[in-house]
């Protein structure tokens, strides 16, 4: 608190605001990465709702298949008496995926907390982009439109899965929503990208170019770290998509049968001319898309590392190595993507190679996992909201990260590839961690984005129900997948060894309502807390990073004080000073300083 | 003016005290919950099924390897979590916070450990893996394969013994193999993506269109099991069932006899 009072700025406030601008130019077509990324959060987080109703319509037609859907169903599926059709069926799990990874987990940790973040934790007072970081956020709106307009075209939204495998995907008569709704979701993802390459260029030249003085890269906190490294992944991934994507939406709209073989007959009609091949879309694809899983858990992991320390009142645990293992979960993550192809009919000695290095993908995660609990060894831990979230973070993290070695064990994958494994495994990383993660930061640092607080009871509350009802939903997904129950069956129960796994499934769906409705209690909490919070000063959790000390919610500039970095971000209950922390911006003490620190390494 | 409101503003009495249990205990239901689903899965009949595959107990023993391996690893982790928690938490440890940033020794042992493991998983596998999809038998296609939506179209060698002439003999949906045999199967696609998916004799490849691909195995008990389509294929995806026969050589000959006359009666 002290730290706070010393640069005594609290009636700067004010001023900060003092900027002109129309109420167009201030809250809509801002070029304030603050309001950027609050806009993305927000957006992201409707669309979070969006695709969390796919979800569960998936896992009603799971739980009961052809059922009657109560209370909705007439309305959605008018056309078929109110029930989900196989056609409907692929297309809610198709777009249930994309919603969540092009929508929601990818612009929410890039574009909410990467843009409202990085200036202000590094000590600068905008993007060195502004009007680019702008774009970046509008650029995500034609891709917002299009989809919403796929959902109503002839023949529905995408079907073909959240990968668009060729030739389902291109050739238009292979299904009945191959035709307009797939190439809107290729023009939508290519605006997503475009939308991602704005964000990414803006995030390293910030990064490299706008630090406070004093703030050397090691002295980054490991938000800004994880977000660095995954600027990078971006931009040298993302180009491959753009052109897979460019190269299937010309194979659909000109013919031109990238991937498509000679010959091919669906439904009795030709597919072109072909002379392509349908394997080099999964390469492609995956060439950016097994990168885009790093995208969407690395900052995650950097914004829990912030949290844990925070709340464990003690610095990281190995701080340099964990900035290794982000770099080295980037670095391999450009050589794994084969092996989402073990079982596509590539060369098998190929998925040997593949299958090497994605065992040793496990190791820097291993040491991210070792790192976390180790900060939390010997400290002071207080379990608050974003606390609860963080522990849930590494406990699920355990979880997925251990599960994707069965995958990476090729002849094991050979059984369960295409099974529940992988949809319990693809859950435990992007729900169990990334969105856990998420919910800690909205959490953590709500309070700096409005000046106040969320409720804590109903924050814990959310949490208790989300981990429960999220762990079975999901678990018994590993023992489903173990049993070789396929994912993407409209019916499973079509297949008589199938048929006793119906009530599991009942019960995972019953999980799922349940944590749908605990998402009612974030909703209220969120939105009711920017009415009803309780105000806070500048540094609420005592933490030591730059953005606690600027205003809450910091104005036009963030900082009414030109930011002086000292030391790493980290320094809890350091025996320099009196107090459990100390801030980034603090000045050493005058005298007796050395003697206390002397007495600090003997610890 | 704003009020400062942070972690020591959370009060130290018996209601904190009573809800930090609760959550310690809510942790530590993840490694007990976690490993009950696996030892009920097998009584509940959620596990691997039934393995009537020469090599799919070298699948089964890699599952059961890896799980076992990281179901010790996911306890160890699970539980330390659980332990720092409580031993660590704000009330209970009254002693100072150890101010230390990682230690070198320690970074070393958990790489190191954890990097050898996984190497001798990688290693480990390679002979079983070698044995599904890179040792093909030299021998000629017993029958083939063909994927379309949203059906199986089997194509067996007729009396002259050679695929792809007049007196092949097909069949839909309904795939026949003598047992004890080594059976090697060209798997093909009319239309999209396909994958043919034997569960109980663990061989899964998926049908690509443009591309023959060999299949291969040996059955070792007679019975009758699915063929499950398991790469998405369109709308029909969840209806692209077959049924696998596995018999003896001489009902396997007799059938395809059968079917033999019936398609020569037709034509």
């Amino acid at each position: 608190m002290s730290a706070t009072i010393a640069h005594g700025h609290e009636g700067a406030h004010g001023d900060a605001h003092a900027h002109s601008g129309s109420f167009l130019t201030t809250y809509v077509f801002s070029r304030d990465h603050k309001v950027i990324g609050i806009q993305f959060l927000i957006s992201t987080l409707l669309w979070f709702v969006v695709g969390g109703l796919l979800a569960l319509a998936v896992r009603w037609q799971l739980a009961w298949p052809w059922a009657d859907m109560p209370i909705v169903g007439r309305m959605l599926f008018s056309a078929e008496g109110g029930q989900i059709s196989p056609e409907f069926y692929t297309m809610l799990f198709t777009m249930h995926a994309s919603v969540m990874i092009f929508f929601v987990i990818i612009p929410i940790l890039a574009g909410a907390f990467g843009n409202f973040l990085i200036p202000l934790m590094i000590g600068a007072e905008d993007m060195a982009f502004p009007t680019l970081n702008m774009l970046s956020y509008w650029a995500m709106w034609p891709a917002f439109i299009l989809m919403t307009a796929s959902f109503f075209v002839e023949g529905g939204a995408a079907s073909a899965g959240w990968t668009a495998y060729t030739p389902l995907a291109s050739v238009h008569q292979a299904a009945p929503a191959s035709g307009t709704g797939q190439t809107l979701w290729l023009l939508g993802l290519i605006f997503v990208g475009i939308s991602s390459m704005m964000g990414s260029v803006n995030y390293m030249t910030t990064i490299i170019q706008m630090r406070a003085p004093g703030m050397t890269m090691f002295r980054l906190p490991l938000t800004i770290w994880a977000m660095f490294i995954t600027a990078v992944l971006q931009a040298f991934a993302l180009p491959v998509l753009t052109a897979a994507l460019f190269m299937q939406v010309l194979d659909r709209v000109l013919g031109t049968g990238f991937f498509v073989p000679e010959g091919l007959m669906i439904n009795n009609e030709t597919a072109g001319a072909g002379g392509g091949q349908p394997l080099l879309w999964q390469h492609l694809f995956w060439f950016y898309s097994h990168p885009a899983v790093y995208i969407m858990i690395l900052p995650a992991m950097g914004m829990v590392s912030d949290m844990i320390a925070t709340f464990a009142r003690k610095p990281i645990f190995g701080y340099k190595p964990m900035v290794y293992a982000i770099a080295g979960i980037a670095g391999l993550g450009f050589i794994v993507w084969g092996h989402h192809m073990f079982m596509s009919g590539m060369n098998p000695y190929l998925g040997m190679t593949f299958m090497l290095a994605t065992m040793m993908i496990a190791l820097p995660s291993a040491i991210k996992v070792f790192n976390w609990l180790g900060t939390i060894w010997g400290g002071k831990i207080e379990l608050t909201t974003p606390m609860l979230f963080s522990l849930a973070f590494v406990s699920m993290f355990i979880i997925g990260g251990l599960s994707g070695i069965f995958m990476a064990a090729t002849p094991v994958d050979l059984f369960i590839h295409d099974t529940y494994f992988i949809v319990g495994h693809i859950h435990y990383v992007l729900f169990g961690s990334s969105a856990f993660a998420i919910f800690g930061g909205i959490y953590y640092w709500y309070p700096k984005m409005f000046g106040r607080m969320m409720n804590e009871t109903l924050g814990k509350i959310h949490f208790l129900l989300s981990f429960i009802f999220f762990n079975g939903t999901f678990f018994t997904m590993h023992i489903l997948g173990a049993g070789g129950f396929p994912r993407r069956l409209a019916d499973p129960y079509h297949y008589e060894a199938f048929k006793h796994m119906q009530p599991m499934n009942q019960f995972m769906t019953i999980c799922a309502l349940g944590m749908g409705a605990a998402q009612i209690i974030f909703a209220i909490n969120f939105f009711g807390s920017l009415f009803f919070g309780k105000r806070v000063g500048r540094n609420p959790w005592r933490a030591n990073s730059l953005e606690w000390q600027a205003p809450s919610p910091p104005g036009h500039g963030n900082f009414d004080f030109q930011p002086v970095v000292y030391r790493g971000p980290y320094e809890f209950n350091s025996p320099e000073v009196d107090e459990d922390y100390y801030p980034q911006t603090q000045p050493p003490p005058e005298k007796g300083g050395q003697e206390k620190q002397k007495e600090g390494e003997q610890h | 003016m704003p009020v400062e409101f942070g972690p020591d503003e959370f009060k130290t009495n018996e209601r904190r005290t009573i809800v930090t249990r609760f959550w310690i205990f809510l942790f530590l239901l993840v490694p007990i919950l976690g490993v009950g689903v696996f030892l009920w899965a097998p009584y509940a009949g959620v596990y691997l099924p039934q393995d009537v595959s020469t090599h799919g107990h070298k699948i089964d023993h890699l599952f059961t390897f890896i799980l076992l391996l990281t179901g010790a690893v996911f306890i160890a982790t699970e539980v330390v979590l659980v332990v720092f928690m409580w031993r660590y938490d704000r009330e209970r440890n009254q002693d100072p916070v150890k101010f230390t940033h990682g230690s070198h020794n320690l970074e070393m042992v958990w790489t190191i450990i954890p990097a050898a493991t996984l190497l001798f998983i990688a290693i480990y596998q390679m002979n079983a893996w070698a044995e599904v999809k890179i040792d093909r038998p030299d021998i000629p296609p017993t029958l083939k394969v063909t994927a379309r939506q949203f059906e199986w179209r089997l194509q067996y060698p007729g009396p002259d013994g050679v695929l792809d002439t007049r007196d092949d003999i097909h069949t839909v949906n309904d795939l026949h193999i003598p047992v004890n045999e080594q059976i090697l199967i060209h798997l093909e696609s009319d239309d999209v993506l396909h994958s043919f998916f034997l569960p109980n004799l663990r061989i899964k490849q998926d049908a690509v269109p443009g591309s023959t691909i060999p299949v291969w195995f040996r059955a070792t008990e007679i019975g009758a099991f699915d063929l499950v389509c398991a790469e998405l294929c369109g709308w029909g995806h969840y209806k692209m069932k077959g049924r696998l026969t596995i018999e003896s050589r001489e009902d396997f000959e007799n059938w395809l006899e059968q079917k033999r006359q019936e398609q020569e009666a037709v034509q």
